[in-house]
């Protein structure tokens, strides 16, 4: 558990990691995704409760490096450093070679850049430097907090190729971000949090079907006598205005069909998938922390 | 389309096992670290720079103008010239920088978030200050002890024209003359003290400042049965006890003085160290 002065941003949250895939971290901002992250390698002590990796706490590891790496938050850097001598700096600590620095900068695409003072980089520059720093140790556990911020296209897809790659060598990868859409195409596992607790520990799988729950909707000059066609006990119909009907629990295809059996003329038939984001804000909606209230006009 | 099997595979360049079995923390390597963190940074480079050059440029300058006036001088302002200390007073300029650059090696992590790195690289934590405390005493006094000595020599050199220099022999002043080293070697292990209490630059520089400074001005203006009792413990008062040849019972004798200005560096580099260990990065 975790306060800070009466706000509760961490309270009785547990959950695994597991290695070979990646997980994602999602929750509405606020919700204590980075304290987490900051807990876990012993940036922030919890009030109460404990945080290991690997079976002890972070600081009682002897190579904490190549036991989890972290980007916690792009630019954590003294902007006075150059991004080689940065990384030259972390890489002292438990004697990485130069060569193996050198080897990163490339990896990320920062070698034109090398000596250049980090003062001057982009978000995105930051973010590729904050990857090369997590991966100095070659860590089992990969901790990285919304590292897709401030890239381009280019780097996001880049990102995601690279977390699953390093997922495929057995690694554990745990990346927090507030798009579900993100995660979806990036994470095999999500862990979803709101207001400091778990609200949902599921597979991407399981959390897209059960996310698409399909939506029809149909006009026709006959509502009635296809509402009445339509209806049974898995389906939904809501009469939305004269004419027009929402149908949940029937496919397009199903409703087509029917209709074209009955001689039931349609003028739409439109299917309407509930998206990933929708379905992620229904699922934290009550847990929003920052909530914009509706204008109503 | 690209699907995520045909999806390009990056691959981190490999480490060999060895090097992955010797990816240990240790003191050494801190230090290592920390000795580069100082040595790629531009402001330890021009405040060591102003420091190192204060204490010659001062101490020649005073030394050369003095030797040119001398005969020009009153009797009483030569009575108050002083060959030993008066040629050493840069020192004040000195100990400004050195405590500027002890409060940037450790405050400066903070405003942009090095210090989680820093720390996710080390997290027992201790080590990092240690290794701080350790590379930048050593800095200062290897590099002004020798410039204190220096300045001794060229400053008397040119006393000499004028018959007024005092001599490294002379009781006293071989322990003077060193002791501006040693004083400012504390003095940096002051800074890094306040600087890991305070966290925040402009904070740690004016505590500093205020504590070397200040304080003595302050407390100067006690009436004379207090301020004789207070005063030679405050910490530049105490340890500039060192630096003195003449000694009464408004200061501290030399190296008692120097230990009480010790241990004022050592009680803030307690504090800093049971904050480090108990305080959110």
């Amino acid at each position: 558990m975790k306060i800070y002065g009466d706000k509760v941003a961490v309270d009785d949250l547990t959950f695994d990691v597991k290695p070979g895939i990646v997980t994602g971290f999602l929750g509405p901002n606020g919700a204590g995704k980075s304290t987490t992250m900051r807990m876990i390698i012993g940036l922030d002590a919890p009030n109460r409760g404990s945080v290991t990796v690997n079976g002890r706490p972070y600081a009682e590891h002897r190579a904490p490096l190549h036991e989890v790496g972290a980007l916690l938050e792009a630019k954590a850097v003294h902007n006075g450093r150059s991004a080689r001598n940065h990384l030259l700096v972390l890489a002292a600590t438990c004697g990485i070679s130069d060569r193996r620095v050198d080897e990163l900068l490339e990896l990320v695409g920062l070698t034109h850049v090398a000596s250049k003072r980090v003062g001057g980089f982009s978000l995105g520059m930051g973010q590729r430097l904050g990857i090369a720093a997590a991966l100095l140790g070659d860590p089992a556990t990969l901790i990285l907090d919304e590292p897709v911020n401030g890239l381009d296209p280019e780097g996001v897809l880049w990102i995601r190729h690279l977390l699953r790659s390093l997922a495929r060598e057995g690694r554990t990868i745990f990346v927090s971000s507030h798009l579900m859409s993100e995660m979806a195409l990036t994470a095999d596992h999500l862990i979803v949090i709101g207001r400091g607790r778990l609200i949902a520990d599921v597979s991407v799988a399981d959390f897209t079907k059960h996310a698409s729950s399909d939506l029809v909707y149909v006009r026709t000059p006959e509502a009635e006598r296809l509402r009445d066609l339509l209806v049974g006990p898995t389906v939904h119909i809501t009469a939305v205005s004269p004419g027009r009907l929402e149908v949940i629990g029937l496919t397009s295809d199903e409703i087509g069909d029917l209709a074209a059996a009955n001689m039931i003329p349609l003028h739409e038939l439109i299917p309407h998938q509930a998206s990933l984001e929708d379905a992620f804000m229904s699922l934290t909606h009550d847990s929003v922390e920052y909530q914009t209230s509706e204008v109503s006009s | 389309m690209t699907t995520l099997d045909t999806a390009p595979v990056i691959t981190l360049p490999t480490m060999s096992a060895d090097d992955i079995d010797n990816l240990d923390v240790t003191p050494s390597r801190v230090v290592r670290s920390e000795w580069l963190k100082m040595r790629t940074l531009r402001s330890t480079w021009l405040t060591m720079a102003l420091a190192i050059a204060s204490v010659p440029g001062i101490g020649i300058a005073i030394a050369w103008s003095t030797a040119n006036d001398w005969l020009k001088m009153r009797p009483r302002e030569r009575l108050h010239f002083n060959p030993l200390a008066d040629p050493l007073s840069g020192f004040n300029l000195a100990q400004l920088a050195i405590g500027v650059l002890g409060v940037l090696i450790v405050a400066g992590e903070y405003p942009a978030g090095m210090i989680r790195a820093t720390l996710a690289a080390v997290p027992r934590r201790l080590p990092v200050l240690w290794a701080k405390l350790g590379v930048f005493t050593t800095i200062t006094l290897v590099a002004m002890v020798p410039v204190s000595v220096f300045t001794f020599f060229v400053s008397q050199r040119l006393l000499s024209s004028r018959h007024i220099q005092t001599t490294w022999s002379t009781p006293d002043v071989a322990r003077s003359v060193i002791g501006v080293g040693l004083y400012l070697t504390v003095a940096a292990a002051l800074a890094i003290g306040l600087g890991a209490i305070i966290r925040n630059v402009a904070g740690a520089i004016g505590a500093f400042a205020g504590v070397i400074l200040v304080l003595p001005v302050i407390a100067s203006a006690l009436p004379q049965t207090w301020g004789d009792r207070i005063n030679k413990w405050l910490p530049s008062n105490a340890g500039q006890a060192l630096m003195s040849v003449v000694s009464d019972n408004t200061t501290l004798s030399p190296w008692r003085g120097f230990a009480v200005f010790s241990g004022w560096a050592l009680l803030a580099l307690v504090i800093a160290a049971v904050l480090l260990r108990s305080r959110d990065a």
